[in-house]
């Protein structure tokens, strides 16, 4: 699935034009990425919770090479599936089986 | 940031909705997520990251109560991989020139 699809699933559903459609799904994910770039957190109930961390430096190898190097430090993003979306998940593939 | 919080900033920066049907998008999307990872089917909104369940193996376990062995059967987990845009939006230092 992909922003497209999106689009196509909110268009029908909810009865904007596509280019609406278009429009404010760039904007929920443009909005959601903004918080992040302020170190903010992002929780929403049902679905999960986006969590901006920092991760400090430290001494790394370079795999092909196996130059020792040090790893800068950065901030990166972790994501946790709320219960309610992870009991959906198991249902889903115990009934698979 | 909340879902609440999500949906006022979203209505601010789209002319044509109101709170109301702003609502209805942004909850249309995170259904939507859910209901493609349910079925397996992996997202990939651009610019943002991409959402796949992986497996998890099986794997003994002790209840830390008891101390009794319990085996934890294998299961789905939803990942999450933030993408390149997102990374370096949270990273600005540490992009190549």
């Amino acid at each position: 699935m992909t922003k497209a699809d999106l689009v196509e699933i909110v268009f029908e559903k909810v009865g904007l034009s596509k280019k609406e459609a278009q429009d404010i799904i760039e904007i929920i994910f443009d909005t959601i990425k903004q918080s992040f770039v302020e170190g903010e957190s992002v929780k929403v109930p049902g679905f999960g919770t986006f969590n901006v961390r920092q991760k400090a430096a430290r001494r790394g190898r370079n795999p092909q090479t196996g130059e020792e190097l040090t790893i800068a430090p950065r901030r990166v993003l972790t994501f946790k599936a709320s219960n309610q979306f992870k009991a959906m998940i198991e249902k889903q593939d115990q009934d698979k089986e | 940031m909340t879902r609440s919080t999500l949906i006022e900033k979203v209505s601010e920066k789209v002319k044509d909705l109101t709170l109301k049907q702003t609502e209805i998008v942004v909850e249309t999307v995170f259904e939507s997520i859910k209901e493609a990872l349910a079925h397996n089917e992996k997202i990939e909104i651009r610019g943002f990251g991409n959402f796949r369940l992986k497996e998890r193996q099986p794997r003994n376990a002790r209840n830390p109560k008891t101390g009794e062995k319990v085996e934890v059967p294998s299961k789905m987990a939803v990942r999450f991989k933030a993408g390149k845009a997102l990374r370096e939006a949270l990273n600005p230092d540490l992009i190549k020139g």
